[in-house]
């Protein structure tokens, strides 16, 4: 009778391992991703020397027409000079101070508008029907095409540009408003009511946390709208601003210049990337970090 | 309130009752207003493609102040539905339905609903989730955090208060919801399938808490399942509800003495009785829908 026994128990030992093995196994897992971290960061930066090395040495070996293409020495150059001895237009500070203020600018007052217009049409099932085509219309119409009429009307001041921005912006953060509003899950608002939660509280407390899962995800995309709706104002007709610097690199064949303006503008909007995505994680800490973590 | 009473008398008359009805008058006392009453009630919706849909037919109900009831039937019935209308959420297409001798319209503070769906907030903590109904409510803060605790801790959460319900499991988010829903001390308690998500340990836990909760609180309960051991060992009556359209199929007095407790009840004879008498009724509705079911697929 003792012996099945004691043999059970050796069998269910071999089963659960003990603590110590436990440990051991997830310190195992723990080097192992590690590991795996460092062989991606090493081969990102390898494919980076690859790229920008093969870029150089094609534009050197004349594979590459440097003076359509430019090339990573000259763009570095052009960076370098504008540090140093400041833009055409003056300072290099000066003009990513213009763009980025424009930008973000355009960017609250398109957000402040969106949100307000998204959440009212969300809740108010009339006036969402009444001003719905209009609304689709004003959508489907290329939007960067109203540049030209912003310079006309407010002349080549930062206020165009601005203009441009909000409504780049204002359409993205309005759908996405109105999405969310519209797919606040009914069960939680009847819980809220039956709970004792007035219209104020039911908005506050249900509807705004909901759709704000839609509106952070609109966020990302919206400030790179706000960018591009600042450098195409700044295209169009302006006396300063990054926009102007790609213009005129533009103008006198610079192609290290165009490249260079374009690094600026990236360094901008991964710099605001990194601002929107903290602002998330803070207020979205109650989503599973599978979905709110954007990892690429 | 003279309003709504006006409105009720001239809508329908006084129903006569049902045969079942009558004989489950012993546990009622005489010549109260009903807590909950539910008048030829018919509920129809519109389905997407434009026609109507007939949940509920002619449905009569009548619940006693402190008396629990337990609605049965087969899936898609109904029963969600009939929740909805006595919390006021929805109104009936035709009938009336009153609570506390009232006609409902909108929300009503002394009820409390347990949703069949998990409708814990997503973006509250657990101790937010249970303090949110005495916060809307306007206790102050400190009082409603600390309510919130003390039945946390009543339904076995204690030290998960600073946790999300994403990181909960069903079994847990559903005692969230259970404690969400008592500690607004509701006179009227709805509960639609509360304790299907739970293991079958914690379920007899939570369904002799519950009873021990109904006593304290003498709230009249409407409790939805499809689990007929469930709904005779928690029940005073358990009314059982037709295939849908849903109406009443039949009424049975549970008389079962109480404090019961709800793991050992189900050895009693008299339990297997009504068990037996309940199931007759039950299967033919059971099998209606199951052969609709199949014919539709
Ligand atoms: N908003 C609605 N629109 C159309 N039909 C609906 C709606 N709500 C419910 N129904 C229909 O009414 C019937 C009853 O639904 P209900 O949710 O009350 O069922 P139930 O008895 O609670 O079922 P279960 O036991 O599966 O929860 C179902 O056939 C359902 O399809
Ligand atoms: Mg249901």
């Amino acid at each position: 009778m003792s012996e099945p026994n004691t043999l059970l128990e050796r069998q269910q030992s071999i089963a659960h391992p003990t603590a110590e093995t436990d440990s051991a196994a997830l310190a195992a897992l723990v080097r192992r991703r590690r590991r795996r971290r460092w062989l991606i960061n090493a081969l990102r930066l390898l494919l980076l020397v690859a790229l920008i090395g093969g870029w150089e040495l094609g534009a050197r070996l004349g594979l590459i027409d440097s003076f359509f293409w430019g090339r990573p020495s000259g763009i570095w150059q052009q960076l370098v000079t504008w540090v140093v001895h400041g833009t055409a237009q003056g300072p290099l500070w000066v003009q990513i101070a213009v763009t980025l203020e424009e930008a973000l600018l355009g960017f609250l007052i398109g957000v402040v508008l969106g949100i307000s217009f998204g959440v009212l049409l969300g809740r108010n099932a009339f006036l969402a029907e009444l001003l719905g085509p209009y609304i689709k219309a004003a959508n489907s119409i290329p939007r960067v095409t109203l540049a030209p009429l912003f310079a006309i009307g407010l002349g080549l001041g930062s206020q165009s540009k601005v203009a441009l921005a909000v409504v780049l912006v204002f359409f993205i953060v309005f759908f996405n408003a109105f999405q969310g509003v519209r797919e606040v899950d009914r069960n939680l608002l009847a819980n809220a009511r039956i709970l004792g939660a007035n219209r104020w509280q039911l908005f506050r407390e249900v509807i705004l946390p909901s759709a704000l899962t839609w509106i952070i995800a609109s966020l990302h995309t919206s400030f790179s709208f706000a960018l591009v709706g600042a450098v195409v104002g700044e295209f169009v007709g302006s006396i300063e601003g990054i926009g102007l610097m790609i213009q005129n690199a533009g103008a006198t064949f610079n192609a290290n210049g165009v490249f260079a303006a374009m690094l600026i503008l990236a360094a901008v909007a991964l710099l605001s990337e990194i601002v929107i995505t903290a602002l998330e994680r803070r207020l979205l800490r109650w989503r599973p970090s599978a979905l709110s973590e954007v990892t690429l | 309130m003279q309003h709504s009473q006006k409105n009720v008398s001239s809508a329908s008359p006084p129903m006569p009752r049902s045969p079942f009805q009558e004989a489950s008058g012993d546990r009622r006392p005489t010549g109260s207003t009903p807590a909950i009453e539910l008048r030829q009630v018919t509920k129809r919706f519109l389905t997407p493609r434009g026609q109507t849909y007939t949940a509920l037919r002619d449905l009569s109900l009548s619940v006693a102040p402190g008396e629990f009831c337990a609605l049965i039937g087969p899936t898609g019935c109904g029963k969600s539905t009939t929740l909805s209308l006595i919390a006021g959420l929805d109104s009936p297409s035709a009938g009336s339905v009153l609570v506390m001798g009232e006609e409902v319209h909108g929300n009503d503070p002394r009820i409390g609903y347990v949703f069949q769906t998990d409708a814990v907030f997503p973006w509250k903590n657990v101790l937010h989730n249970v303090a949110a109904g005495p916060l809307f409510r306007g206790v102050p803060r400190r009082e409603a955090l600390e309510r919130a605790r003390a039945w946390i801790a009543r339904v076995g959460l204690a030290g998960f208060e600073d946790r999300y319900p994403h990181q909960l499991s069903g079994g847990m988010r559903k005692r969230v919801a259970l404690a969400q829903t008592f500690i607004n001390e509701p006179q009227i308690l709805l509960m639609d399938e509360p304790f299907s998500a739970l293991d079958v340990q914690t379920r007899t836990l939570m369904e002799n808490e519950l009873l021990q909760l109904w006593s304290a609180l003498s709230a009249s309960v409407v409790f939805v399942t499809h689990d007929l051991e469930e709904a005779i060992a928690l029940a005073d009556r358990v009314c059982v509800l037709t295939a849908g359209p849903a109406t009443i199929k039949g009424i049975y007095t549970i008389d079962l003495p109480r404090p019961r407790n709800v793991a050992e009840i189900r050895f009693d004879p008299r339990f297997v009785q009504l068990y037996h008498d309940i199931w007759e009724d039950l299967r033919d509705e059971v099998m209606i829908s199951y052969e609709r079911a199949k014919h539709s697929s």
